[in-house]
């Protein structure tokens, strides 16, 4: 394998982490809630606009902000869970999705109003930066992200394992009228993951910041990848998330590199092909 | 023998026939005949193309108050086509219905290929202000003329441009990579690039043309291979979203080529571009059609954009608003010579236009018969200060132009 091969894979591996971290709030409020957010990518988007303003207003790196804009976006999730979305729990798929869709038009078209079309960037100090490994130049801003990334998912991951809430949540994603039987507070659960779900959405934007620029049009593209990621990985599983990320940001690098750049997605949907037909549950989701 | 008045007679028949053919041909007729020209003019403001239909959008917001001090009464409609092809045909058609008897659209060749079919059925005549697709001009549209060079007129224009930089500043090049959009436009350059270089006569082998999608979230990879290939000089077709992204990819992954060189697209000269990279924005070059500063029409314009757009950093954005400024220019003054808007007959006056006095550098606005103008020349536009910054041709540059470009190092 030449150090170039070499130098793609690995930035297609670091760029798929941070895929797989927005995929993972998508798979969690599909694998407990079965409701699917239409809206996930628009959402990215808000984050990502979130550390751009931080950034541009306080100077603050959107590594240090992290956390705050996580925490925010779990208010969000929770809130909007309880007075928007819980309502349609339980109802007709089209319902959800109509709803779904209409939050995301009206987040695209607010942040048009408010920032216009243009791309906004994070210029950040060492945006330009490169680590030099042997004959590889690895992106500071994309070790970083990815190292973000797994932070946060390991986070995640050892909630939902370790924490008493975390195995309420499970409890409901495993059997809803059990849960509701031993008199867990479902509606709570179920904003409570909302929340996760977009808190993982406001990390993943933040990071993703520091990688790409914030503009609109990148929502529907985000909400696409995320959700060719969970169906790779196999919807409604975490660790299937970040593998499906990698896979997307690893196959896409070499096909990008081997066969031709502008193929990349058409090479993550074929892959996609391949898992529904070979695998309809995806890689790491259980038996339809 | 008395004549009963209250009968038919054959002239009162013929009156009242040619007063009842009068009465239902009146509205489009008294249209026909009014002062002012009503037209719609088809932008992506919003979608991936948004921040140069915005900047599109610009222009024809400020032509409105020149066009009027020029003497021309135009009644302008702003319509978003979202970057979207079905958009741009859907609103083409509501357009049209809703009284516009002109169009000028519409930056991106797809959309305005979109917007041609309807104007080609509704017999009302298109403007071409940007879009470089040769089937525009190539499918026998009659009711279509473009004020734009085609693809292969960029790129052909484009490569002279970099015969003349290179003879201006003694660089050999040996080897380039051409990399390019994969949308339309993009695409368009390709198929130019393929037919033109061979016969160029340039210096140096053209090692590899890379596609790349313009919608990608970043260009690490096309850099990777680029870097592999190792060009002396880069030739980009981009848009100013991934302009930004390749120019980053190539300072990150160290790659330092003698120029970075456009022969004919936009990204390096747009205000997104210097805001995100600052001074690594400059020194790159664009070979394209620019407007004169030394056109009063220019002038004119440029005071007009200065009073409505007061916090812009430059003068006038040169390429988008000096096509989209000529484009209602060339309407306007059709409608003035045809006298009427009724689409046959705007449309000869259009095909008959011969317009010495407009915005970009150039002979006079002529369309030959498929509607295109074959005589729209390139100029060297280089980024120094953050500025863009004529010079090549000497007679209209204001700085010589600098290459090899200096390292990225100490830049920043």
């Amino acid at each position: 394998m030449t150090a170039i091969t070499l130098n793609v894979i690995v930035q297609g591996l670091l760029t798929g982490l941070v895929y797989g971290l927005m995929a993972l709030g998508l798979s969690v409020i599909f694998g407990v809630m079965r409701v699917v957010n239409f809206a996930h990518g628009e959402f990215t988007v808000v984050a990502m606009y979130a550390a751009f303003v931080l950034f541009e207003v306080l100077h603050l790196d959107p590594l240090i902000v992290l956390l705050p804009i996580a925490a925010v976006f779990f208010g969000i999730g929770y809130l909007l869970q309880r007075t928007l979305i819980n309502p349609f729990v339980g109802r007709a798929e089209h319902e959800q999705f109509i709803l779904l869709v209409g939050l995301a038009t009206v987040i695209v078209n607010g942040l048009l109003l408010v920032f216009g079309p243009d791309a906004r960037p994070i210029n950040l100090s060492y945006s330009f930066d490169s680590y030099a490994v042997g004959p590889m130049f690895l992106d500071k801003v994309r070790v970083f992200a990815a190292i973000g990334a797994l932070a946060v998912a390991a986070a995640l991951l050892l909630f939902f394992r370790y924490t008493r809430t975390g195995t309420a949540i499970r409890a409901c994603a495993d059997n809803l009228t059990g849960a509701a039987v031993i008199g867990l507070d479902v509606k709570q659960l179920y904003a409570v993951t909302f929340g996760l779900g977009l808190a993982c959405v406001g990390a993943a934007g933040t990071l993703m910041a520091t990688i790409a620029d914030a503009s609109p049009s990148l929502a529907q593209a985000y909400t696409l990848l995320a959700f060719t990621i969970v169906i790779i990985g196999g919807l409604g599983s975490m660790v299937g998330a970040l593998i499906g990320g990698i896979l997307i940001g690893v196959s896409e690098a070499l096909a990008g590199f081997y066969i031709q750049p502008s193929m990349k997605s058409m090479f993550s949907f074929a892959l996609l092909i391949i898992v529904l037909v070979l695998r309809p549950q995806g890689l790491m989701g259980r038996r339809l | 023998m008395s004549t009963d008045h209250r009968q038919f007679s054959r002239r009162g028949m013929l009156a009242g026939t040619a007063a009842g053919a009068f009465y239902l041909a009146a509205p489009s007729i008294i249209r026909a005949q009014t002062h002012s020209i009503k037209i719609a003019v088809l932008m992506p403001q919003s979608g991936y193309l948004a921040q140069a239909g915005q900047s599109c959008h610009r222009g024809a917001l400020v032509s409105a108050s020149v066009l009027a001090e020029l003497g021309h009464k135009v009644e302008l409609v702003h319509v978003d086509i979202e970057s979207n092809p079905d958009v741009s045909r859907t609103q083409a058609e509501r357009a049209i219905n809703e009284g516009a008897q002109c169009i000028i659209g519409a930056f991106d060749s797809a959309c305005t290929l979109a917007i041609a079919q309807v104007c080609e059925q509704r017999q009302v005549p298109l403007i071409v202000n940007i879009g470089a697709a040769p089937q525009l001009t190539e499918q026998g549209y009659k009711f279509l003329v473009r004020n734009f060079p085609t693809g292969g007129m960029l790129v052909s224009n484009g490569l002279k441009q970099i015969q003349a930089l290179i003879d201006a500043t003694k660089i050999a090049p040996k080897t380039a990579v051409f990399l390019h959009a994969n949308d339309n436009f993009g695409m368009a350059q390709r198929q130019g690039m393929d037919k033109v270089f061979p016969n160029s006569g340039l210096p140096f082998k053209l090692l590899e043309s890379i596609p790349y999608d313009p919608k990608a979230q970043d260009l690490s990879v096309e850099v990777t291979k680029i870097r592999g290939l190792n060009p002396d000089l880069l030739l980009v077709v981009t848009r100013a979203a991934d302009a930004i992204k390749l120019v980053r990819d190539i300072v990150r992954q160290k790659f330092q080529p003698m120029g970075i060189i456009s022969p004919g697209a936009p990204g390096l000269y747009d205000e997104e571009f210097y805001k995100a990279l600052g001074p690594l924005a400059d020194y790159h070059i664009d070979a394209i059609p620019w407007a004169n500063p030394k056109s009063k029409v220019t002038q004119t314009l440029e005071a007009a954009f200065k009073k409505e757009q007061p916090n812009f950093r430059f003068a006038v954005e040169c390429f988008n608003v000096g096509f989209t400024f000529d484009a209602l220019l060339i309407a306007a003054d059709a409608f003035k010579r045809a006298g009427t808007a009724t689409g046959p007959e705007l449309m000869k006056a259009l095909k008959a236009t011969n317009l010495t006095d407009h915005a970009m550098i150039g002979p006079p606005i002529k369309f030959d018969d498929k509607g295109q103008n074959v005589e729209i020349p390139s100029s060297s536009v280089q980024n120094r200060a953050q500025t863009p910054t004529v010079v090549l041709p000497a007679e209209v540059a204001t700085m010589t132009p600098v290459l090899p470009e200096p390292p990225w190092q100490g830049r920043t």
